[in-house]
């Protein structure tokens, strides 16, 4: 997947510091059109720092962060706000705005960032809180509202504006089995039908195995290990084989 | 740690605030698609904290009343303590309790609401969604404040003179009606510029202003706020504190402008 000649997503030898920790060193890895890359790693080694470089939340200290070709930290704050508009970013909490209601929450990027009448926002809204399968939730408040289906809202606000890329931060954390199926295999259903690229940070194998069409170990700042799932997951690496054998799946 | 580090550390703070009075600025003219935010901010900010401006505001007034009428009725002038009441509450006492009380309330409520969604990843959600924080968070807060802040100083300032009044009466045996009729007269100092009072425009001017500080200070700390529930609380702390010091500088300026000629 990482030569992949034209890569939607690309990290090159990426270092970020915070303080005097070196989170990130000499980072590489790339994501093809159409293809979901699924990260994993010990806790602390920069999977969700990684996220953050791609949406431009972050800045890294040296090498090259670019999305279809566009370096992130040299775009203009309009340009990354136009890149950012295709993009779509699942928080590991959902990041829901509490004191609008989920409907309120989904609608958001369009109410600020469109000139689309109420009726048409209402239409787009409930045609993505019924791809996440919570047709009934508009006049909920996040307060009102469990984890899971937290993770929900996230998402279908995350997809309101049909993003070619989507970022996902842990969509199982915190999530019971049951619930977090039912998340994975939405997941792999919005990646059949909207073809999207992702990027997803998760422990879950679970998840990695219904979701990714290839996986990356990262430690110590770089990526150790990469894989299709079938072959990361029955892989006889001694490192990767201590690390799974304490996954909660 | 550098010795000038809070120095630093200030001026930062400060030119962060600058900047944000800049980008509201920049705004306003999306002050009526906001007309609902801004109606909400009103009566979370001035609604929930009338109450608490009546009974300050009368024990203010009372306590001016009786504090100047003491010593004037030592010389025989306590016929006067009706200019002075209506006077310092109109000039200081009202705009600058007022600003108080809504620095301790709305300041911080601000910064902790702001503070929280920035520690729970809401405000980096809003970036990430290219939605404008300054358009959605900063602004209706801080027309509410420049609009609230005045409305309240006006309650403030005639519960505190109607209270003055009272012990007036019964405290230093002016009657209510010679009391009202001085505290009246003295606010009837034509301004040069508008038809209004100078005591009561200024007055409220400052409380224009002070409502704008109050909300900038609070939004600002909190769009800063990192680390957690620490953070927040720091934020919040900071957003009181910086406020009533930058109301009480603002307010000798403002005072020096209008009165000093």
């Amino acid at each position: 997947m990482s030569q992949s000649p034209d890569p939607v997503i690309e990290l090159r030898d990426v270092v970020k510091s915070f303080g005097p920790q070196r989170v990130l060193d000499g980072l590489s890895l790339a994501v093809p059109r159409g293809k979901c890359l699924a990260i994993m790693g010990p806790s602390g080694t920069g999977k969700s720092v990684i996220l953050r470089h791609v949406i431009g939340l972050i800045r890294a200290d040296s090498g090259l962060v670019a999305v279809e070709g566009r370096d992130v930290a040299k775009l203009s704050r309009k340009d990354l706000s136009a890149l950012r508009k295709r993009m779509g970013f699942l928080f590991q909490e959902g990041a829901l705005i509490n004191w609008l209601s989920v409907g309120e929450n989904v609608a958001l990027p369009l109410r600020e960032n469109t000139d689309l009448g109420d009726a048409e926002i209402r239409e787009r809204v409930q045609a993505k809180l019924e791809l996440v399968h919570i047709p009934d939730a508009w006049e909920k408040m996040p307060s009102q509202i469990s984890g899971g289906m937290k993770k929900r809202v996230g998402l279908a606000r995350a997809l309101i504006t049909d993003p070619e890329i989507v970022l996902y931060d842990e969509p199982n954390a915190g999530l019971d089995p049951e619930i977090s199926q039912s998340i994975n295999d939405l997941l792999r259903e919005l990646h059949e039908r909207l073809r999207v690229t992702a990027l997803l940070v998760e422990h879950r194998v679970r998840c990695i195995r219904t979701v990714a069409d290839e996986v990356v170990f990262i430690e110590k700042g770089r990526v150790q290990i990469q894989l299709p799932p079938h072959e990361f997951f029955h892989s006889d690496n001694p490192r990767l084989v201590q690390f799974l054998g304490t996954d909660p799946d | 740690m550098s010795l000038l580090s809070p120095v630093t550390s200030i001026a930062e703070g400060i030119g962060y605030q600058l900047e944000l009075l800049g980008s509201v600025a920049a705004r306003l003219h999306h002050v009526p698609g906001r007309a609902r935010l801004v109606a909400d901010q009103v009566y979370q900010s001035a609604l929930q904290t009338v109450h608490v401006v009546l009974v300050v505001g009368l024990f203010i007034g009372m306590i001016v009343a009786l504090q100047t009428g003491i010593e004037l009725a030592r010389i025989g002038q306590q016929d006067q303590i009706g200019t002075i009441v209506s006077l310092s509450m109109a000039r200081e006492m009202g705009p600058f309790i007022t600003a108080t009380i809504l620095a301790a309330t709305a300041g911080s409520s601000m910064a902790a609401e702001i503070g929280t969604m920035s520690v729970s990843d809401e405000l980096a959600a809003l970036e990430v969604l290219s939605v404008d924080r300054v358009k959605l968070l900063v602004l209706p807060r801080v027309v509410a404040l420049a609009i609230a802040a005045p409305l309240l100083t006006i309650l403030c300032d005639t519960i505190g003179i109607l209270g003055g009044g009272f012990v007036a009466q019964s405290q230093l045996n002016v009657s209510y009606q010679l009391y009202l009729d001085s505290a009246v007269e003295a606010l009837r100092d034509p301004a040069r510029i508008l038809p209004l009072p100078k005591d009561v425009y200024g007055g409220l001017f400052k409380a224009f202003v002070f409502g704008v500080i109050v909300a900038l200070i609070g939004c600002a700390a909190g769009l800063r706020a990192q680390g957690g529930a620490l953070g927040v609380g720091n934020a919040t702390r900071s957003a009181v504190r910086d406020a009533i010091i930058a109301i009480i500088i603002t307010n000798y300026f403002i005072t020096w402008a209008l009165y000093q000629s």
